[in-house]
């Protein structure tokens, strides 16, 4: 195969939410010493954004948005770690997680399939993530924005247990807070003291651009 | 058109509905046969007219599609209701009723109409990653379930839909053995384990007294 083929067929299959076949295109890419940066930005992103788009015009649903970033998880794996050597900057770090007492997560894997495919380091805690928890992570990856995200009127009162958490440990100035989920509302939002928030995935991925451009712009003023 | 009950069982009539005419019950799908044998049953001059069960998969849709359904239900009926609960519309279905004059099930999702909102408060505090059946889903299972989440076609995205789901309740309406099987064999599908709660239809049948009562000061009709 060509480095052109090897990219289309990356592309297509990502695409497609062909896991195994994106796994082998990755391989053989790097054997015939392709970038992993091009492959990165030039077939697993373009393809992402693609799906994102097809998701917003209603030909994709939830299970192919899953399914392609399934995907193009398998080849990070392989990538991210040479990506890091090679130094290939993402547009910026984004830290993820569900409020603690809530498992539900479908909502917040799309956002992060759409974050990783506008080309943002996703670092994904997981489900009924704890304050303190949020604490440790930003302490440790100092993310450029963290996510809290809740599915039920019941847990979303964490944001602002999360929040007192950040400002108690002396981190909140440092982060970008954004906060979603199905019940939460930009009033909600501004009435715990979040930065920021966003009704979907592809609005998420929007807003988060413009809350870091903002962010870079102050810092550097 | 309305929801087809089976003939209506004698026993006793609790008091709701004095009114004359018949009353529209605009209801989930996912709850319009229980509903209709309720009023079946009692006796209730009710004619469920059910909403897509799947509507569930798309709460924001909901409030609409019920007032789309009272609209051109309107003037066939004197009064009105709807059968939902909160049902993730996080109070749309509420802004709704408010503006139509129109009352609804009470509680945030059915399970709370079979099992009362206190037991499921106290079910999802002890386990956040409990899922919850109903006979309707048990029914239902591979549509309402496997296809719509695309398991038919992904049937590796299990664990990313019920990876951190660490049981499932099945709020038994009519345990019958072909329904245990069912609710069995979807929680295997699942990879978790089952738990059978009995609970009968006396809730619902509350519920829904409750919805028809005569004395509620709110008005009886505004489907216009």
């Amino acid at each position: 195969m060509t480095p052109d083929e090897i990219l289309k067929g990356l592309y297509d299959e990502t695409l497609a939410g062909n896991g195994p076949a994106v796994l082998s295109l990755t391989n053989q890419a790097l054997e015939m010493k392709m970038e992993p940066g091009t492959l990165l930005f030039e077939a697993l992103i373009p393809a992402l954004e693609e799906v994102g788009a097809r998701f917003e015009r209603g030909d994709y649903f939830v299970p192919e948005m899953l399914i392609a970033g399934k995907a193009m998880a398998g080849s990070m794996e392989v990538l991210r770690p040479l990506l890091a050597d090679t130094g290939v900057q993402t547009i910026g770090t984004f830290l993820m997680g569900t409020v603690k007492g809530d498992v539900h997560d479908i909502g917040k894997n799309l956002v992060n399939i759409m974050l990783e495919g506008a080309g943002f380091e996703v670092i994904d805690l997981g489900v009924q993530v704890a304050p303190e928890k949020f604490v440790a992570a930003i302490n440790e990856h100092q993310p450029d924005i963290v996510g809290f995200s809740a599915f039920l009127t019941t847990t979303m009162p964490m944001f602002k247990a999360n929040l007192n958490a950040l400002e108690k440990a002396g981190i909140r100035d440092q982060v970008i807070v954004m906060v979603g989920g199905a019940p939460v509302t930009q009033e909600y939002a501004d009435v715990v003291g979040a930065d920021g928030y966003a009704a979907d995935a592809s609005a998420t991925v929007k807003r988060a651009k413009a809350l870091l451009a903002e962010r870079r712009a102050t810092v550097n003023a | 058109m309305p929801f087809p009950v089976p003939s209506p069982a004698s026993g006793p009539v609790p008091s709701p509905a004095a009114r004359p005419g018949r009353i529209a019950l605009v209801a989930c799908g996912a709850i319009a046969r229980p509903a209709a044998q309720a009023a079946a049953r009692h006796g209730w001059p009710i004619d469920v007219h059910p909403l897509p069960p799947l509507l569930h998969n798309h709460p924001e849709r909901i409030a609409g599609e019920a007032e789309h359904l009272l609209d051109e239900l309107a003037g066939r009926y004197d009064r009105f209701a709807i059968g939902y609960a909160d049902c993730g519309t996080y109070g749309a279905i509420d802004e709704l009723c408010e503006r139509r004059g129109v009352r609804r099930l009470a509680g945030l999702h059915c399970y709370d109409l079979l099992a009362g909102a206190p037991q499921m408060e106290a079910t999802f505090e002890a386990e956040p990653g409990t899922y919850v059946f109903t006979d309707f889903l048990v029914e239902s299972f591979e549509r309402t379930v496997v296809r719509e989440l695309g398991l038919d076609r992904y049937p590796e995205l299990r664990d990313d839909y019920f990876g951190h789901y660490t049981r499932v309740v099945w709020l038994a309406q009519e345990p019958t053995p072909a329904r245990r099987e069912a609710a069995q064999r979807a929680a295997d599908r699942m990879g978790l384990p089952l738990q059978v709660v009995v609970t009968g239809t006396s809730r619902l049948d509350e519920a829904m007294a409750d919805l028809l009562d005569p004395d509620d000061p709110r008005p009886p009709a505004a489907a216009s």
